[in-house]
């Protein structure tokens, strides 16, 4: 038993355990100690994971791996896990009993997620899937006296469950057609055969609609909108970010370890994905009037781009998701992190585009702020948010796959419409009624930090981010 | 020549000052922004001082950082002249809008600040990326300039200024990676030395010229431009017109016709085509306008198709014409729309039917308007002249045909011009708000007689502008020359009347 390789997981496995307890006993009094306490717990296993030689092999009977890819992901997850912990803080602090349990439920949703990360078996896959989504129904449906969140975490869970069918389908058929749940006999037989068997291809396309549901790639993205509108927004950050990261990570592993050898077979699926992600989010996009909804499909659109670098395939091509992710979860945050200061007077949170209105008047260090993160994610230079396209871009082009890159670079100037449209808003509209003044020096301090790191300083870690990312995926072949 | 950076620090000084006048008051944030425009105009004539023509193609040269991109800089003759231009637009557009803008004015100059430095950029960067983000990151203070300080439709007209240059630019971006990953270096002067396969150059000729020919603009292409220039408020369009228009030429030259020699020349007949329509067709719609900037704009969209006439002539007379046009039209343009500024500014409209009669109660403005209208038309001692007549002579020796069709131009450019000029300047004066209207101010004054006094430099003496970029037009030339088309005009040896039978022999023998 090696479990100095997972200490990690088991820190956040113990630490939720006890502050459930905490929890329980404290009450509502417990908020804050859970908060800091599940804060400091993430920190702590980033830095385990940071600290540690990532090559301890397969563990466990080769059910899941500690390696430079997974590690990569983890810190990610852990990071953002924890901004979306701070970032609820505050916005539970007013109007919700149920404080202290929420970092519990987001610890475990993490340990899942880095399960996810780091399977190397499809039945660890399956487990870590389904703690993150469990503690995701959970909260989705957070504020169960708002009728929009009760919808969002019972359309979660319907869909998730269909999905994990799907998906638990697609892994049945894999094992019966290959007799292994393990990444590396299932590549293994992907490799015996030129051809593979029409059960094989069946297993593939099962497992990887499953996988397009918890990344929210179009065609299996129709509850993203939803769930993000309907959750509370500090719940939305963290499905925009940890889950999420999660998902495109282990769709890589897959593709890569797993079906490596049937490249052929998964890439038209993938681009398929990719592309129409990048139109729908793109356009789809258009009509909508709720911040948040904006933001659901702006992160089906992110997903296509780092879909595209999954597309290219091998080392370069995992190098480019890893760093398209890590910008992303920067740019995503960094927004959200925005929208949870959208509050009127009486302090209610609002959400809609048309409450943004001159915002650059009334609160002109915000209206930067968001400026900053929009501009990012549409990927216009000189923001950080366009290399992370070059790179997963370059990485296609180097597999020659031309159409692709224009089809998606000409999906981004489509998608570019709404994003200068918020800007728009806050910039040229006369000023409508200003938000309330916010007192939580942590939070501006993320939202300050997301928005110089995105900023054009931002390429000065592309070296060295770059380099970790090249290294993280090198884990994989 | 001195070891400091000099071009970063070009870039820096606007960009500094940039971020200091957001935290300003409106007077703090105009004096800053005009501070740091003559310090980088100080800079410009000091660079362009100790710039040594004959020396090496790159000067200046600096490099930073290694990795995927890299902050490398340098300029050759061409793009000095091009910076040169940026800096000495800037403060005149800052004088500019010291009193016409009223809103925001931190935010404002901020803006042009940071426009300052990535217009100086796009002509300093030496990496392939670099120069696509300096490219690309002019749309942002653009885009603002156009949607905060505009006029009445100014949301339709940033959006389409976005969008259009965003959709032409990032099939550019898929051009450059494909060049980077066959090439393996994203250094621009590597990269012009680099033979293409002649059917990967088509392609990628094809994707940059989308991004230059929004960005010139071209026909069909130019619909943004007039809206734009419009919306913009006086200062932005100086801009747009003077030095963002610029780079499509600069891009022209920079990339398409050295990287790709044998696809620019498959592709001549293909520009001048657009080129000729835009001449015509472009000329006709400004002889049409009711609106002043609306006139001016569609002026530059034909102004800039004599640059992309005389660039793919494919000879010096050609390139260098197209290169002073770009200069001349830089400063020409400006300062038309600063001429409509001023007259704006007093009036609030841009109708040309409100005004009338001008020169008898603003003299001083009506010479110098005069001034600019006829360099504008291109007449000799003018800037506007020497460019013209050279790209003119350069297309003929391409192509009589086009040349012909280029001509047309010049006289249809009288034709508007002098119809606006005499509308506005002379008649009798039809609206009394605007016989009342008090001569240029001194502030004015200021703003317009540097550039009246580089318009008759560039047309008496055009050897100061095109001494720094002979030498590259010459390496250009030599670059290109192994594709350039065979034109359609032959010289014949001339028919001295003495020795007529005998020069009939031997033409016949000739043939």
């Amino acid at each position: 038993m090696n479990l100095a390789a997972i200490l990690p997981e088991v820190i956040l496995t113990l630490g939720a355990l006890i502050l459930m307890m905490v929890a329980a006993f404290g009450g509502h009094r417990a908020a804050g100690v859970t908060t800091w306490v599940a804060v400091a717990l993430l920190v702590l296993a980033a830095i385990v994971t940071l600290g540690r030689p990532q090559d301890a092999g397969p563990l466990f009977g080769g059910l899941i791996v500690a390696d430079g890819f997974g590690a990569f992901g983890k810190v990610l997850i852990f990071l953002a896990a924890a901004v979306a912990i701070i970032a609820a803080h505050g916005w539970f602090e007013r109007d919700f009993e149920h404080a202290s349990e929420y970092p519990v439920l987001i610890l475990l949703a993490t340990v899942g997620t880095s399960v996810m990360v780091s399977a190397t078996s499809l039945i660890t896959l399956y487990v870590g899937l389904e703690l993150s989504s469990l503690s995701g129904y959970v909260l989705a449906a957070y504020r169960r006296s708002d009728e929009r969140s009760a919808e969002a975490g019972l359309k979660y869970f319907v869909l998730g469950g269909l999905a994990s069918g799907i998906l638990l389908y697609g892994i049945s058929l894999l094992y019966g057609f290959t007799g292994t749940t393990g990444f590396n006999g299932i590549a293994a037989a992907f490799a015996r055969d030129s051809t593979p068997s029409i059960g094989l291809l069946f297993g593939l396309v099962f497992t990887l609609a499953g996988m397009a549901f918890k990344i929210s790639a179009v065609p299996f993205h129709m509850w993203t909108p939803d769930v993000y509108e309907g959750a509370p927004t500090p719940v939305t950050a963290f499905f925009a970010s940890a889950p999420k990261v999660a998902a495109v990570l282990l769709a890589t592993r897959i593709c890569l370890d797993a079906l490596g050898p049937a490249i052929d077979a998964w890439r038209q699926i993938v681009i398929f994905a990719a592309l129409a992600s990048i139109a729908l989010g793109a356009i789809a996009a258009y009509g909508q009037t709720n911040i948040k909804r904006l933001l659901a499909y702006s992160s089906i659109n992110n997903v296509g781009f780092a879909l595209i670098g999954l597309a290219a395939g091998g080392p370069k091509g995992a190098s480019a998701v890893l760093f398209y992710m890590a910008v992303y979860v920067v740019m995503t945050l960094g927004a959200f992190l925005c929208v949870l200061r959208m509050r009127d007077e009486a302090g209610e949170p609002v959400e809609s585009l048309a409450s943004l209105s001159g915002l650059s008047q009334s609160r002109p260090g915000l209206a930067a702020a968001i400026a900053i993160f929009m501009f990012s994610l549409a990927g216009i230079p000189p923001l950080l948010g366009f290399w992370p396209k070059v790179v997963v871009f370059q990485a296609a082009i180097g597999e020659g796959l031309y159409w692709l890159a224009v089809a998606g670079f000409l999906g981004s100037v489509i998608g570019a419409y709404y994003y200068i449209k918020i800007v728009k808003i806050m910039y040229f509209d006369a000023p409508a009624a200003p938000f309330a003044k916010a007192k939580a020096p942590v939070e501006t301090a993320l939202i300050f930090f997301a928005a110089v790191a995105v900023s054009p300083l931002g390429y000065f870690a592309i070296g060295p981010l770059g380099n970790l990312a090249d290294k993280a995926a090198a884990t994989l072949f | 020549m001195t070891d400091l950076p000099i071009l970063s620090i070009l870039i820096a000084v606007p960009l500094l000052a940039g971020v200091i006048a957001l935290f300003l008051s409106a007077s703090g944030a105009r004096w800053i922004a005009l501070i740091a425009t003559l310090i980088d105009l100080a800079l410009g004539i000091a660079m362009w001082v100790t710039y040594d023509p004959a020396g090496a193609q790159w000067q200046f040269v600096e490099s930073f950082g290694t990795g995927p991109i890299t902050w490398a800089l340098g300029i050759d003759g061409i793009a000095l002249m091009l910076i040169m231009l940026s800096v000495f637009l800037m403060p005149i557009c800052i004088g500019a809008s010291w009193r016409s803008i009223e809103q925001r004015v931190p935010e404002y100059m901020a803006a042009f600040l940071l426009m300052e430095a990535l217009m100086i950029g796009v002509f300093a960067a030496q990496d392939l990326l670099l120069f696509y983000i300096f490219f690309e990151g002019g749309l942002i203070p653009m885009y603002l300039i156009i949607g905060i300080w505009g006029g009445a439709e100014r949301i339709k007209a940033s959006y389409k200024f976005f969008l259009y240059t965003l959709a032409g630019s990032v099939l550019m971006l898929v051009a450059m990676l494909v060049m980077i990953g066959i090439a393996g270096t994203s250094s621009i002067p590597a990269l012009m030395a680099y033979d293409f396969d002649p059917g990967l150059q088509w392609w990628l000729w094809l994707a940059f010229f989308a991004s230059f020919a929004v960005k010139m603009p071209m026909w069909p292409v130019h619909t943004w431009l007039p809206d734009a220039h419009v919306q913009a408020p006086t200062a932005g369009s100086v801009i747009l017109a003077g030095v963002l228009l610029k780079m499509g030429g600069y891009g022209f030259i920079r990339f398409s016709l050295p990287m790709f020699p044998e696809a620019s020349a498959e592709f001549v007949p293909f520009v001048f085509v657009l080129s000729g329509i835009a001449v015509v067709y472009t000329s006709l719609v400004a002889l049409a306008q009711r609106d002043m900037k609306k006139l001016i704009a569609y002026s530059s969209v034909a102004h800039m198709a004599f640059v992309t006439f005389g660039l793919f002539a494919f000879n010096r007379q050609g390139i260098e014409g197209a290169l002073l046009v770009m200069l001349s039209h830089g400063l020409v343009s400006g300062a038309l729309f600063l001429c409509v500024g001023v007259i704006y500014d007093r009036l609030h409209t841009r109708d040309i039917d409100r005004y009338g009669g001008l020169s008898d109660n603003m003299p001083g403005y009506a010479l110098l308007f005069m001034l600019f209208t006829m360099a504008s038309v291109g007449l000799p001692g003018t800037s506007g002249f020497v460019g013209e007549f050279l790209a003119l002579v350069g297309t003929y020796r391409a192509s009589s045909w086009a040349a012909i069709v280029a001509s047309t131009g010049i006289i249809l450019g009288a034709a508007y011009m002098l119809y606006l000029y005499w509308r506005i300047a002379y008649g009798t004066q039809r609206n009394a708000d605007a016989a009342a209207m008090p001569d240029l101010n001194a502030r004015e004054y200021w703003l317009l007689a540097p550039i009246a006094a580089a318009v008759l430099w560039m047309g008496v003496y055009p050897e100061s502008f095109l001494r720094p970029m002979r030498a590259d037009v010459g390496r250009l030339l030599e670059r290109i020359e192994r594709a350039a088309p065979p034109g359609d005009s032959h010289l014949t040896a001339g028919k001295p009347a003495a020795a007529k039978a005998e020069a009939h022999t031997t033409q016949a023998v000739a043939h």
